[in-house]
């Protein structure tokens, strides 16, 4: 039916027929004469920029492919490096489960792992993310000295009580603190049972000189003033593919450092990579206070068989 | 009918003891304001507290200002949903302690944060897993029930005080005549007041009961020693019962003689509210003894610590002056009637209540100052908790507050519900108001 009408009307009045056909004519050159100027346009400006800089540069993209920009083509992107920061710090990095184990017979408090800590979070010297505790476990055994930091805890009672979502559990195990979301209220240091979480009561050490520098999440500094610090076991060198500065700077070898998921921790200062498991099984490791259930990833091989007398530290 | 009218309305004038007083407590306002600005400038620094004991005076003051506010729930709900008549004059004081110190807990964890200015990050970042989300939200509704149960009920009095003006200050008038929201006493109007405040009668009693039991879960949800306790809530409530009943005992003791109040709270009302007292003070002694007595008879390591230092250590005089001559003795002077008179009644509250004061700082501190590991390489200053000057200038702060807000209430408001105290008496002062 629609088909005859049309018909029709073609048979009926050519005319018609012709002014669409001369529309669509001035219509198609009219089209056809600006693509061609667009063309010849952007071909100019392409040619004058390439007269302009004439060099291009080879960069990686974020996946791993190397692509080739004209250097004129590449611009900064407006980022606010605080954010980049916390946002990558939220995430973890992939595929790994951090883990650490600290050798007590080995350990003399030399507290050279302390230093190293307190240097790089801009820690004062009564601030600790890491502490070497003397200890007796009851009056007939051996004193001993015991590293403690955070012991990042898979079931983290300070991450559950955290009322705004500033301290966190990530994907590697690692437990990190965002002090550009800490309301200071210390809920986590009330319920953390290992005292691993120190407050900036006062200004943080260096406060001035550190003023205006981005935040870094994944090292905590610079360090805010009503806040909350702790270990985060070095989280920025993880990333880098090294060890924890406490780790690298232990004269004595009580640290090892590693992922669990390849089951290999390498020791701090003799660089000798170990199997976790078997290290773990054959020295009787033990962990802080399991009986709490916080599933600690820090893990204590017991100070049997020491080669030094224990020398009581002088606090 | 009149007298009535005009005893429980007289209080109601601008005098020169309104004046001092309010001139005093404005001064030590403003002086303990300058300890906020301090810290607000310097940091939780200028406390006491340091990474041990990293909550001290702020939070247990917190806990004892929740607690204080409890009352108004127990006169209010408990005593008058049971049908306890004598407890009438009484609700309206115990309603107004219940909202200033609800209020000003509110404020008192805004002291203690060290970022206070992210405070709207707790709504923003809301977890709901954090049982201060619990508290923030259970000490909203708490506050808006009790403001409610103090302002319904005295709608009938502010329109017969609108009515009967008197020589009351001129710029009440207007006040009255807003918040009475033109009642004239018809039965609809009377139906609607009776059945909200009965709904809000209800309500409160789950409310009041969340608070503290919440307040008490920040320390019994963590694993240290002291607070390690399945027994903290009602463990919690029964002490805020007791210090709350001590709180109005004193309020009331001074109505009565400021206000000239004797004829309307009478020797019955302080006898009966010493037998309160007692009550909830024994409920409160019997789980101090579950408390102490559990943990003690096992002596787990951790706890024989705690309990040692409780005992015979560091606290142990202010323990001991707690639970004698807070709870203790007055439990044993109030069994006698002679002590439930109003002066040595009011003595006795005091007590009580100093005592609940110090009850919560035994309840924070202690347990901060031992942690399951050992205490090493720190300053001194970590290890013992002092607070500081700053600290209780800033604890003060928000009793000033607490008393600034009573007053206001008890000065421009019948202390004494009008139209109830003259119901009970066969009068009806609504009559003359009806249009």
């Amino acid at each position: 039916m629609d088909e005859n009408t049309v018909s029709n009307g073609n048979e009926q009045d050519p005319s018609k027929s012709s002014r669409r056909n001369f529309l669509k004519n001035i219509g198609l050159l009219g089209a056809g004469v600006t693509a061609g100027a667009a063309a010849l346009y952007s071909g100019d400006i392409f040619e004058k920029k390439k007269a302009a800089t004439g060099e291009s540069r080879v960069l990686l993209t974020q996946d791993n492919k190397l692509v080739e920009v004209d250097s004129l083509e590449m611009k900064a992107l407006a980022t606010n490096p605080t954010k980049m920061m916390l946002e990558k710090g939220r995430e973890g990095i992939p595929g790994k489960r951090w883990a650490m184990v600290i050798d007590l017979s080995k350990c003399r408090n030399a507290r050279r792992c302390i230093a190293a800590c307190q240097e790089a979070h801009q820690l004062k010297p009564e601030q600790y993310h890491l502490n070497t505790l003397q200890m007796q476990d009851n009056a007939e055994t051996a004193p001993y000295h015991m590293p403690k930091n955070c012991q990042h805890c898979d079931n983290p009672p300070c991450v559950a009580v955290c009322p705004v979502d500033a301290t966190y559990k990530r994907g590697d195990g690692i437990v990190l603190i965002d002090n550009e979301r800490c309301i200071g209220c210390r809920f986590c240091m009330a319920a953390c049972p290992y005292s691993a979480r120190i407050f900036q009561w006062t200004t943080p050490k260096d406060a001035g000189k550190h003023n205006g520098e981005a935040y870094n999440v994944e090292l905590n500094v610079p360090q805010k003033l009503g806040t909350i610090s702790k270990c985060l076991f070095s989280a920025d060198r993880c990333r880098d593919e090294k060890l924890p500065y406490c780790v690298s700077a232990c004269p004595n070898g009580v640290y090892y450092f590693g992922d669990e998921n390849e089951d290999a921790v390498t020791n701090g200062t003799t660089k000798e990579t170990l199997r976790l498991s078997k290290l773990l099984r054959d020295n009787g490791a033990y962990q802080l206070m399991p009986e709490l259930g916080t599933k600690p990833r820090v893990y204590y091989l017991p100070p049997k068989n020491r080669l030094f007398p224990f020398e009581p530290s002088t606090d | 009918m009149e007298k009535i009218i005009s005893d429980l309305s007289h209080h109601i004038r601008l005098n020169k003891g309104f004046f001092l007083w309010m001139g005093f407590l404005g001064l030590a306002l403003i002086a303990c304001l300058y300890a906020y600005i301090q810290q607000l400038s310097y940091g939780l620094g200028v406390t006491g507290m340091r990474d041990v004991v990293s909550w001290g005076l702020y939070i247990s003051n917190f806990v004892f200002f929740v607690a204080s506010s409890l009352i108004g729930m127990l006169i209010s709900a408990v005593l008058g949903l049971i049908g306890m008549k004598w407890v009438h004059p009484i609700t309206r004081i115990a309603e107004t302690i219940a909202v200033a110190f609800a209020a000003v807990a509110g404020l008192v964890i805004v002291m203690d944060m060290g970022r206070p200015e992210r405070l709207a990050y707790v709504f923003m970042y809301a977890r709901f897993q954090s049982p201060i989300l619990w508290d923030v939200t259970v000490i909203t509704t708490y506050f808006v029930i009790s403001f409610l149960l103090l302002l319904l009920p005295m709608i009938p009095d502010l329109a017969v005080l609108y009515k009967r003006f008197g020589n009351l200050p001129g710029w009440l008038k207007p006040v009255y005549k807003a918040l009475s929201l033109n009642w004239c006493n018809l039965p609809e109007q009377n139906r609607i007041i009776r059945r909200s405040i009965y709904i809000l009668l209800i309500l409160i009693i789950p409310a009041a009961l969340s608070i503290h039991t919440v307040t008490s879960w920040l320390f019994a949800f963590t694993t240290r020693s002291g607070w390690d306790s399945t027994i903290f809530g009602p463990y919690f409530v029964s002490g805020a019962f007791v210090a709350g009943t001590a709180a109005v005992i004193i309020a009331m003791f001074f109505f009565r003689k400021n206000y000239k109040l004797q004829d309307y709270l009478t020797d019955l009302h302080f006898n009966n509210m010493g037998k309160v007292l007692v009550l909830v003070a024994f409920v409160y002694l019997y789980f101090n003894i579950n408390e102490y007595l559990v943990p003690g008879y096992k002596l787990k390591r951790a706890d024989a610590v705690h309990l040692r230092e409780l005992m015979s250590g560091q606290f142990a005089l202010i323990f001991w002056l707690v639970q004698v001559c807070g709870l203790l003795i007055p439990i044993i002077m109030m069994l006698f009637r002679r002590m439930r008179k109003p002066l040595p009644l009011t003595i006795i509250s005091a007590a009580v209540l100093l005592g609940a004061w110090f009850k919560r700082y035994l309840i924070v501190i202690p347990t901060m100052s031992h942690p399951f590991l050992p205490v090493q390489h720190v300053p001194e200053n970590f290890k013992v908790y002092t607070p500081t000057l700053t600290e209780i200038a800033i604890t003060l702060l928000s009793f000033i507050l607490v008393l600034i807000i009573i007053t206001l209430i008890s000065k421009f408001f019948p202390v004494i519900p009008i139209v109830e105290t003259a119901n009970d008496k066969g009068l009806d002062p609504l009559k003359s108001i009806e249009s």
